[in-house]
């Protein structure tokens, strides 16, 4: 009597339009213009090192991921963040291998997609950070270069000690922590410093992380958590010492934090899933991130905040379970 | 002001309701045989009294109450019992169901009343004439109305809420009871009040039935505490917990009824059907339902008898498309789904679904990716991510002691925002399944 021509699915008959892969691919999407305008300030460099990463990235996950793996875009993605936080100059062959481990030992080590602990495109930056320190903290000139020109040694043989013939420059935090020079609030907000390829122009970061928040593609209280805890605390920080401590503005606009904040630490697998943790997490990342660039070794302290954040989101994610409805707020169990 | 009328979270599917919103409601022409299923409500099913050979009219009890919490059948055609056997059932099971060959020439007329009229009737009375005319909801879990109706002594009910929501997409149902038989409702309303001794009436209609709305305004009776409010449109906006937090602003406890509130849920169909047996003195044997969908020809709302055949109703509505690809009890979100269109309709289905291929298309499933959307639909803030996690594992227990699993009322909401497809509230009622059967084999 079964009519095998019906189908018989459980319910809900319906589902959104949302789906994994177009959450990834619209991150993609919304990170162009940002890489756009590296390449305009970097020149074909820029171009270069992001498609390595990308290249290390998602030839890894192919390779030794599930099959058909790269094609929901969380390989992509992970290479072109790596990509945007290198410098123009570094070696494609270090971009390469960045991609590489970043995929390798920060995604696919811990089972693939949504199982990893850490950011991968952290890790492998951190991975480089650790093994090339001099490639990742050689920061090319931005004035008075032809835009068609390498802004560095981009292809070096890998293991070869990289010619330097490039006119380097510091960063607006290098400058500030080391030589006590600030960098205008402008050149900050519209990305006329040095610094890595993504990490210049705050206000382009912002209004792309904007359009994914909209979508709901991104959780915005993670980076508002981020930019209030770090403007707060430096805030302070400058009342108390104005001549030691930097604006918060200067703070909030310099180095990697507005590209951390906004795309890094809002990686949906490595960030909480609760509303009130997204809140706790930013406001950890912000904390360490001054922490680190004020009385750390380091100018910058992004990469490792959001690192040492992203190891406690199992512990975020117990700890702000949502108050069932109809539950009493002491009653209920976590 | 009236966008406070609701809860928190929930979610917004496509409305999906103009395929029937603005049909009249009409009458299927009898079919040649009605099966009635001996269990169409929650609680015991009932006990059959008619034999194979017997003739029975429409209206007759056929079938008796087993208990308090049971509720009988009635003959809902004339004609001669031709079996009572396992019949497939609407939850996708056998079940034992009483066959009847409607008479063909028979003008389907009942006889002098079966149910009393409910003027002279005292509130026990009342409550015992609706008892044993079969009353049950109508908005899907069949739950008996005179168990409703009859709260313990020490649970004071100061309020009806009629459910006029209908939040599912795709069904016009009560919709169509509203706007179409409005002095019913409140002929409903009229009787539970009289039986609740309750003064207090608040009809709660979802603001896309603007003509719903201006039919229950126009025939409000004018000795009635009865106000009609227009509440927010969204998911699951009609689902009783979260009707009451929108209505009242009180949440129901964890593991507890409405009336420990201090409130009576009714159904806007399920009041409707109180008038109807006492004004057609016949006992609950036919009801309003929408079949729907872009896989049938023709879309309707229709008053059709109980135990009217998947198959029938169909043919009633021009057929299907060639491209119809899955049919469903109830809507789209909660519904059941169907294979076999012998399949009987019983006094819980709101409505028909059958969906083209087209609505029905498959999507592939991808791993969690933990972006929380789950966690900000779930009208009852529940976790269906760590659920859906454990429910992978097959770690239950952990799910109802740490997860709350209890309160989840599988309204579906995680599963339609997952971005990733994962089959979520699927997962949670299998684990309920698998709970229940646990604690069966251990008692």
């Amino acid at each position: 009597m079964s009519d095998n021509r019906f189908l018989v699915t459980a319910s809900p008959h319906l589902r959104s339009r949302d789906s994994t892969p177009a959450i990834m691919w619209s991150v993609v999407g919304s990170l162009v213009p940002i890489i756009a305008f590296a390449v305009y300030y970097f020149g074909p460099s820029a171009l270069l090192v992001i498609l390595a990463s990308v290249v290390g990235a998602v030839g890894t996950e192919a390779a030794f991921g599930k099959r058909g793996a790269p094609r929901d875009g969380s390989a992509a993605i992970t290479g072109l963040l790596l990509g945007l936080c290198l410098p123009a100059g570094i070696p494609l062959w270090m971009a390469i291998l960045g991609g590489a481990f970043g995929i390798g030992f920060g995604k696919l080590l811990f089972g693939g997609l949504g199982q990893n602990i850490f950011n991968p495109a952290l890790l492998g930056r951190a991975f480089l950070q650790a093994a090339f320190p001099v490639a990742l903290t050689t920061w090319p000139a931005v004035k008075d270069v032809p835009w068609w020109s390498l802004r560095g040694d981009n292809f070096a043989l890998p293991l070869m000690s990289a010619k330097v013939d490039a006119v380097t420059t510091a960063t607006p935090l290098g400058l500030m922590k080391f030589e006590r020079v600030a960098t205008s609030v402008g050149d900050l907000a519209f990305g006329t410093t040095a610094g890595s390829l993504g990490e210049t122009g705050a206000i382009l970061i912002l209004l792309c992380g904007g359009f994914l928040a909209l979508r709901n593609y991104l959780n915005w209280r993670i980076p508002a958590s981020i930019l209030l805890t770090v403007a707060v605390f430096v805030g302070i920080l400058h009342l108390i010492d104005g001549a030691r401590y930097p604006t918060p503005l200067f703070m909030v606009l310099s180095g990697g934090l507005m590209l951390g904040a906004v795309y890094m630490a809002t990686d949906m697998v490595t960030s909480p899933v609760t509303n009130r943790g997204a809140w706790i997490f930013g406001a950890g990342i912000g904390f360490l991130v001054v922490l680190i660039r004020l009385w750390g070794g380091l100018a910058e302290g992004v990469m490792y905040a959001i690192l040492i954040m992203n190891a406690l989101v199992p512990f975020i994610n117990r700890a702000t379970q949502p108050k069932v409805f109809g539950v009493p707020a002491t009653g209920g169990k976590p | 002001m009236f966008d406070r009328l609701t809860f928190r979270h929930g979610v917004h599917p496509p409305e999906l309701k103009q395929l029937t919103a603005d049909v009249r409601v009409r009458r299927l022409p009898y079919p040649k045989e009605v099966v009635l299923p001996l269990s169409q409500h929650t609680g015991k099913p009932a006990k059959p009294l008619v034999r194979v050979g017997d003739r029975v009219e429409r209206g007759d009890l056929i079938a008796e109450l087993d208990g308090w919490v049971s509720s009988p059948i009635h003959a809902s055609a004339s004609g001669t019992v031709t079996d009572i056997g396992l019949w497939p059932h609407p939850d996708g099971t056998f079940k034992t169901a009483i066959r009847i060959a409607v008479e063909p020439f028979s003008a389907q007329i009942p006889r002098p009343r079966l149910v009393p009229d409910w003027h002279g009737l005292s509130r026990d009375g009342l409550l015992e004439a609706i008892r044993h005319a079969g009353v049950v909801g109508l908005g899907g879990a069949a739950f008996p109305t005179h168990v409703k109706l009859k709260p313990p002594p020490d649970k004071p009910i100061e309020m009806i809420l009629v459910n006029g929501c209908e939040c599912e997409p795709y069904l016009t149902t009560d919709h169509r009871s509203m706007a179409e038989f409005p002095e019913r409702i409140h002929l409903g309303i009229r009787i539970m009040m009289k039986i609740l001794g309750v003064s207090k009436v608040v009809i709660g209609v979802e603001r896309n039935k603007p003509d719903a709305i201006a039919a229950l305004e126009r025939t409000k009776p004018a000795d009635l505490d009865v106000s009609i409010l227009a509440l927010t449109v969204k998911y699951p906006q009609g689902a009783e917990k979260m009707l009451i937090k929108a209505v009242t602003g009180r949440e129901v406890p964890s593991g507890k009824l409405p009336l420990d509130v201090g409130v009576v849920v009714q159904n806007a169909a399920s009041v409707a059907t109180i008038a109807e047996v006492f004004e057609t003195g016949l006992p609950l044997v036919e009801r309003i339902v929408t079949v729907t969908g872009l896989g049938i020809r023709k879309p309707s709302n229709l008053i059709v008898p109980v135990g009217t055949k998947l198959g029938d109703l169909i043919t009633a509505c021009g057929g299907m498309t060639d491209d119809a690809r899955e049919i469903v009890f109830g809507g789209p979100m909660m519904g059941a789904p169907q294979a076999n269109l012998e399949t009987p309709l019983t006094k819980g289905t709101t409505g028909v679904l059958v969906l083209a291929e087209r609505e029905c298309k498959t999507q592939d499933s991808y791993p969690c990716i933990r972006c929380g959307h789950c966690l900000d639909a779930c009208p009852v803030f529940l976790n269906p991510q760590q659920l859906g996690k454990l429910a992978g594992a097959g770690r239950y227990e952990e799910m109802e002691a740490d997860f709350h699993l209890i309160d989840c009322m599988l309204c579906g909401c995680c599963s339609y925002v997952c971005p990733s497809n994962i089959p979520l509230s699927q997962q949670f009622a299998a684990a309920k399944v698998a709970l229940r059967q646990r604690k069966t084999a251990a008692a």
